[in-house]
């Protein structure tokens, strides 16, 4: 019953691709309704009339745009039936399906663990099918064809949704590449651009070279097994030698997937270029699908986790975290900010994650499973917020045709519901206490500091300043958020298009972001709803939960003990309304200085305050990047037009600044140079002479026939 | 019973906040040799403030007129967590430590977001350093904060504080450098010399002052009765964390009463300490800024490494 529910949400995910592929067959649509209604002929008017009006040439596109965004959002439905039945009922059902090859039929199972995901996607694709249909209307004029857009959504959905439910290498991998290649087509959907393509090629090949890694990690526990069905590779005896191999390339692997630095270098040219709605499920959805491929690996396949693994990627985590919110913060465009600051969410689920696996190795379950739920809390969250600030960049898009948040500006006034909506993404990703961010990241700090079971000295150390590195990155991230919020929603507009913006009128738009905030609200007051689901995650993942503190009731968060930490939202809800609505009443209760004064702001005395006189982006950053300055590779360039008969008097100046990623210059431009030497030194032996290529499979047969004998 | 102790509590520290402030201003003036005013002036200005129509920049939105009441609420609920005068209230399981530092980077993000919303170049300036001062502070102040807590096994302040009181009086030299990381961090954060100078008006050297120069009126006295309560929210952690002594541990008055008494004598001592360092020390470039937090951050780091290496029970 479960997994119907779930193949439910496969195929209509599925639907409302091929649905998509309809867009161009109007003719013969409508040649077969009257083929229909010639056969039926006692079909009542209406119901006649009402076919004949959807097919006709003006209703039609907007209709089939609606019925595959509805197919989806049902998709989505589904997909949080099946995740929440699974996961309340914590069973594990398994299937197999008819199809694949004929000795290894794809073999399907649905556990606690899939079911999150499922829940994470669900909700997520949800959000996206109520944006969507207004969204995409900004690209009829271009010529876009629709049908490419819905139909590899639709693929790109099924292929996450069948990776969570693969339960055999083989079949896994094809709906890895299913969710891949699809997802390379809507990158490279607007490939006018020479930038999009190349963009969308990047991906194509880190999200192939990443394939390549996982199959070889797959191989090496294969190789120990009978079979490629997941329940022979579980039962695989590996040396640990051999299990850290399989470990380090399944981290390559998904890690390229998840956009860990420093193979991250896909995720900000990626996003920005995709619709935004595309990159909502990417950044949101997909990126989360890679950390179940890592759960999956290290916790399921491989079994027994060693606390090497979780030091290297507590290591990684740290450096991914740290290095997302310094590029994230350096970055004009809104939506290569957003990219680079999920790496630094990834960071820090990958962080929380190695501490889980470390505190795993040692014998401490509980504690393992205090990280697993903060790194999979943090997982959950950041779909949500990400997903919300991703749809928020599409409603800025399309209202003001800008991303440049030096462009932008006093959008709150312009655009009310919007800039709410936004301003609870930016809470909650600054991690503020009340939204969901913080509840995570208050976790992760909880786990990081029971450092004190642990016996070996250097980890006890080491631990602790990951966490203030991680109260840095939380740190960084507020600012960086005040940043966007304030750059773009307050102040001054900086351009005609922010000035000239209106409100979006489309409601869905507004509704699925609108959905996000309230869950964010919703689960930073009670995160006890996602908790107790979380505690079955963590009980199928790591055979442990957390103590039900049931002494202080479900007001509370007491993840170890009370007398350890505790945290009660609602209390911090209720005293701050308390706080804010007595001085709020008592310093208003007089009539006279109720009234506010409206007048102009202060301007030294010199008059004559504009826009440009505010701060800008890099205006904002500079003191962090003065300070910080060997991070990145800063380009910045000051020149001066003089005139004058000397040459003396500064007419203008010029400012440009460029911050550009180390990763780039420093790692793949020597291995993309690697890579043409050693394709010139490979093509020396093509001379294009029939000759020469005779004598090549000559010499090889020769070589061949005695290697065999 | 503990509740309305709590709430007690909470409006004590609320009234008390101005004294402090005036008690600190009045300390200082006599350091210079200056008339001091009455130490009860905070109180006038607050009631001056708040009895004035206030004056809104024009192109403000709601962020600029609703962040006083947000930053007034996000301060006085942290001062509710803080234990004052008492251990084990209720209010104090509600909220941690981490949550205490959250709350602080609550109010931060609304008070940082109502200097942008004017759109001039002050406010922008005023929030630019502010985050980038407070970035700098909170991983210092967490390692402190994390030095004490793994020492005491937990996060809660409360407990922490009954568990350094259980001790005999030992000195700890991870107490002594998450002691000192703290006064940096909350010299840092309150806005103080040589951070910043909560008196100036300067352009080239205002933090604080900066963000909120376009506010007056009610909002004023919301923002200026904030920070004052930060100042207090600081000493208080201070004071009662590494000098617990005389807080109460009953409900008894007398305990309470003894507490109080207790707590405000600490932060007298404190309140003498900072204005003769206000008055002997001379305000930092901004872009020392960053030698000074990290010299905060390397001290909570060897005050986690001492506890570590030296006092960990293995």
């Amino acid at each position: 019953m479960i997994l119907v529910l779930a193949y439910i949400a496969v195929f209509l995910s599925f639907a409302s691709g091929i649905l998509a592929l309809i867009e161009h067959q109007r003719p013969a649509l409508v040649t077969l309704s009257e083929a229909f209604f010639t056969k039926i002929p006692n079909l009542h008017e209406s119901k006649r009339a009402w076919i004949t009006k959807q097919l006709d040439a003006k209703h039609f596109p907007r209709g089939l745009r609606l019925a595959v965004f509805l197919l989806l959002g049902f998709s989505g439905v589904f997909a949080i039936l099946a995740g929440l039945s699974v996961m309340l009922s914590s069973s594990v059902v398994t299937d197999q399906l008819a199809l694949g090859l004929p000795w290894m039929k794809w073999q399907v199972r649905f556990d606690s663990l899939s079911g999150f995901f499922f829940l994470i996607i669900g909700i997520a694709v949800i959000a996206v099918s109520l944006f969507g249909p207004g969204y995409i209307r900004s690209f009829e004029a271009k010529q876009h064809p629709f049908e490419v857009l819905g139909l590899f959504t639709g693929l790109f959905v099924a292929g996450m949704l069948l990776v969570l439910l693969a339960d055999d290498a083989f079949f896994f991998m094809i709906a890895w590449e299913l969710m891949s290649v699809a997802s390379y087509f809507l990158v490279a959907f607007e490939h006018e651009h020479a930038v999009n393509r190349r963009a969308a090629f990047l991906y194509l090949l880190m999200a192939e070279v990443g394939a390549l890694s996982i199959i070889l990690a797959f191989g090496v526990l294969a190789s120990f097994s009978t079979d490629f069905t997941f329940n022979s590779l579980r039962e695989a005896q590996l040396s640990s030698t051999w299990a850290s191999i399989a470990f380090v390339l399944a981290l390559i692997g998904f890690g390229m997937k998840a956009g860990l630095v420093p193979l991250h270098v896909w995720l900000p040219e990626a996003h920005p270029v995709a619709p935004s709605h595309i990159s909502a499920l990417m950044s949101g959805v997909m990126l989360k699908v890679a950390l179940y491929g890592v759960i999956r690996f290290c916790y399921d396949l491989i079994g027994t986790v060693h606390w090497e693994w979780g030091v290297v990627l507590l290591v990684v985590g740290t450096i991914s975290a740290l290095g997302g919110i310094f590029y994230a913060m350096m970055q004009p465009h809104l939506k290569r900010l957003l990219a680079y600051s999920s790496v630094e969410n990834i960071g820090i689920i990958f962080m929380v994650l190695g501490l889980s696996m470390i505190f795993m190795a040692n014998d401490q379950p509980q504690l393992a499973a205090l990280g697993l739920i903060a790194a999979l809390l943090h997982a959950f969250n950041h779909a949500l917020f990400k997903n919300l600030l991703f749809l928020g960049a599409g409603i800025i898009h399309h209202q003001t045709h800008e991303l440049n948040i030096d462009q932008l500006g006093g959008l709150i006034k312009r655009m009310p519901n919007t800039s709410m909506i936004f301003l609870i993404g930016c809470m909650s990703i600054s991690s503020l206490p009340l939204f969901n961010g913080f509840v995570s990241e208050w976790l992760a700090f909880q786990t990081a500091l029971q450092v004190d079971v642990l016996d070996n000295g250097v980890l006890r150390s080491l631990i602790p300043v990951s966490a203030a590195a991680l109260a840095l990155t939380a740190a960084l991230a507020a600012a960086c958020f005040i940043k966007v919020f304030g750059l773009i929603f307050l102040g001054l507009p900086r351009s005609r298009n922010a000035e000239k913006a209106r409100e979006v009128k489309d409601l869905g738009m507004l509704l699925g972001p609108g959905i996000l905030a309230g869950l964010c609200f919703l689960f930073g007051v009670f995160p006890g709803l996602i908790i107790n689901l979380l505690n079955g995650v963590a009980k199928q993942v790591v055979g442990q939960t957390l103590p039900n503190d049931t002494a202080l009731g479900w007001l509370w968060l007491a993840p170890v003990s009370a007398a350890r930490a505790s945290y009660a939202p609602p209390l911090v809800l209720i005293g701050v309304m308390i706080a804010g609505i007595f001085s709020f009443w008592f310093l208003r209760r007089d009539a006279e200085i109720k009234a506010m004064r409206r007048a102009p702001t202060w301007d030294c005395g010199f008059g004559g305050l504009n826009a440009r006189m505010q701060y800008t982006s890099s205006a904002f950053t500079m003191p962090l990047r003065r300070i910080f300055a060997g991070i990145w590779l800063i380009d910045e360039q000051i020149n001066k037009d003089m005139r004058g008969a000397m040459d003396l008097d500064v007419a203008a100046i010029h400012y440009q600044l460029q911050v550009q990623d180390h990763t780039w210059p420093r790692i793949y431009q020597p291995i993309a140079h690697g890579v043409n030497n050693l394709a010139r030194l490979v093509g020396r032996i093509q001379t294009g002479n029939i000759r020469t290529y005779l004598g090549y499979s000559f010499a090889t047969l020769i070589l061949m026939l005695w290697v065999i004998s | 019973m503990n509740w309305i102790i709590a709430i007690i509590q909470t409006l004590l520290f609320v009234a008390l906040a101005p004294l402090l402030a005036g008690w600190l201003k009045w300390c200082k003036c006599r350091l210079q040799n200056r008339r001091a005013p009455s130490l009860f002036q905070p109180y006038k200005d607050l009631i001056k403030l708040s009895s004035k129509q206030p004056v809104v920049a024009e192109h403000a939105s709601w962020i600029f007129t609703r962040s006083p009441y947000i930053i007034f609420s996000a301060m006085v609920l942290a001062a509710s967590v803080v234990p004052f005068i008492a251990v084990d209230l209720p209010t104090s399981a509600s909220a941690d430590v981490i949550v205490l530092v959250g709350l602080f980077g609550f109010a931060r993000f609304f008070l940082a977001l109502a200097g942008l919303d004017i759109g001039t170049a002050f406010g922008g300036m005023g929030s630019s350093r502010e985050m980038t001062v407070s970035s700098l502070a909170e991983p210092a102040m967490l390692m402190a904060v994390f030095t004490l807590s793994m020492a005491a096994s937990t996060t809660n302040l409360s407990v922490a504080i009954t568990h350094v009181l259980e001790q005999d009086l030992v000195l700890r030299p991870s107490f002594v450098f998450a002691l000192l990381a703290l006064i940096l961090v909350a010299v840092a954060e309150t806005g103080r010399i040589p951070i910043d100078n909560p008196t100036t008006h300067l352009e080239l050297t205002m933090i604080h002052e900066a963000m909120i120069l376009e506010y007056s009126g009610r909002h004023l006295a919301l923002i200026e009765l904030a920070s004052q309560l930060k100042l207090m929210l600081y000493g208080v952690l201070i004071a009662n964390i590494f000098f617990p002594w005389g807080i109460a541990e009953s409900f008894t008055p007398e305990a309470l009463g003894y507490g109080l008494l207790a707590i405000l004598g600490k932060l007298a001592l404190l309140a003498i300490i900072l204005g003769i360092s206000e008055t002997v020390v001379a305000k930092m470039r901004l872009f020392r800024v960053q030698e000074y937090l990290s010299f905060a951050y390397l001290l909570g780091l060897l005050g986690m490494l001492s506890h570590i290496i030296l006092e960990a029970s293995r």
